[in-house]
């Protein structure tokens, strides 16, 4: 059973990104297959990682597996940003085009390509820590337990997770857009402080104050309800002011960069009322 | 254009391979940050019980005597890093307020338990 909740904490982490990363690309051609390309990317990094786990280790000055884990989170946050600005770019086109044509948008190649590494960044990260777990509880259990175990926990994950993709497809095409974005935003957010969090472990940022607040009474982040908040938002139970300033410029960022976009389409529209 | 960026990107990930193997294995020890040492061995923390003062940062070395990972976890202190079979890391703590700070091994909770005992 431990096994069990332990493999559906990870697995539901990152099926919460790839149910987002789903429906906000509903509609465009071929994207289950990125996805898929990208879980199958992530499981092979994964095994790697584990296998190589030693000297990852090491390197750094003992503090590799941080450093791991931080690059993954900021280049999940990069690739993130990346995306959702492009959606308020073309997401306008997309809905008008598949309302039209009710087909795939050709324009979907690219985004389709840095959805695929954020889900396999997702996947690879989590999917260490789980092949990792598995490996040690093989070391003192019964191949059939712990087999039986991870499937559970991976059956429950995708389950949950299905759960939210089915939620946000129930939404009017804008509405959801809209909703992936905000919550794209948030995550990269998130992952900004966590990278952020793991920067402040190996001694090279301080945390300047912490933690801020301590709501782990509230909402404990290992806690199932909690782990899902945290995912979809970047809630932290205590954070340090430090985390929270890079959420809080991930966040100011992106709108910086929506607000310029916005505009920019705003005058681009009034000195081509003709639709293009 | 595109060119420089990807002469410039190789360079980067050049230096930092080339950094990572540099500083391979030698964990560093700030100075004047107390160092306490923690085994892990038969999927048990050696000792169990850890003192440590308050109020300065700490850092604990883990040593894995075992043949099998196992990753050194604590919600109360929020940490949570894997010890490679027969290897080592190091944690570092940030000053601590006094009181009591539990740790568990996670890949074998029943067994591999420890208290981190913090004292003004």
């Amino acid at each position: 059973m431990m096994i069990a909740l332990v493999v559906l904490r990870e697995v539901l982490e990152a099926m919460l990104i790839i149910s987002v990363v789903l429906a906000a690309s509903k509609g465009v051609a071929k994207r289950g297959w990125f996805v898929a390309g990208g879980v199958g990317l992530g499981v092979i990094g994964a095994f790697v990682v584990a296998f190589f786990v030693s000297q990852l280790s090491g390197a750094f000055a003992g503090h590799g597996q941080e450093f791991f884990q931080a690059a993954i989170m900021f280049m999940v946050t990069l690739l993130i940003g990346w995306h959702v600005v492009w959606m308020q770019h073309h997401g306008r086109e997309m809905v008008a085009e598949m309302k039209q044509m009710g087909a795939a948008v050709s324009s979907g190649r690219k985004p389709l390509l840095v959805l695929a590494l954020v889900v396999a960044l997702a996947v690879w990260r989590e999917g260490s820590e789980v092949v990792l777990f598995i490996e040690g509880f093989l070391a003192g259990q019964p191949v059939a337990s712990v087999a039986f175990g991870s499937a559970l926990g991976i059956a429950a994950g995708v389950g949950l997770g299905s759960l939210l993709y089915l939620g946000l497809l129930r939404l009017k095409m804008s509405t959801m857009f809209s909703t992936t974005n905000l919550l794209m935003a948030c995550i990269a957010a998130g992952m900004a402080a966590r990278g952020a969090g793991k920067l402040i472990e190996t001694g090279i940022l301080p945390p300047l104050v912490e933690p801020v607040w301590d709501t782990s009474a509230v909402l404990p982040e290992q806690s199932l309800p909690g782990q899902f908040v945290a995912s979809l938002t970047g809630y932290i139970a205590q954070p340090s002011a430090m985390q929270l300033l890079f959420y809080v410029f991930t966040l100011a960022t992106l709108a910086v960069l929506l607000h310029r976009q916005k505009r920019r389409h705003a005058s681009s529209q009034a000195a081509q009322p003709i639709a293009q | 254009m595109r060119q420089a960026v990807r002469i410039y990107m190789g360079f980067m990930v050049a230096a930092i391979m080339l950094l990572a193997c540099v500083t391979h294995g030698h964990a560093e020890e700030a100075a004047g940050v107390k160092l306490f040492n923690l085994t892990i061995q038969n999927h048990t923390f050696q000792p169990a019980t850890l003192s440590a003062p308050a109020n300065q940062p700490l850092a604990l070395h883990v040593v894995n005597k075992d043949n099998a990972a196992e990753e050194f976890e604590s919600e109360a202190l929020k940490r949570e890093k894997i010890v490679p079979a027969n290897g080592e890391i190091t944690i570092l703590l940030p000053a601590l307020k006094p009181g009591t700070y539990g740790f568990v091994g996670e890949f074998h909770e029943e067994t591999a338990k420890g208290t981190l005992v913090v004292q003004p």
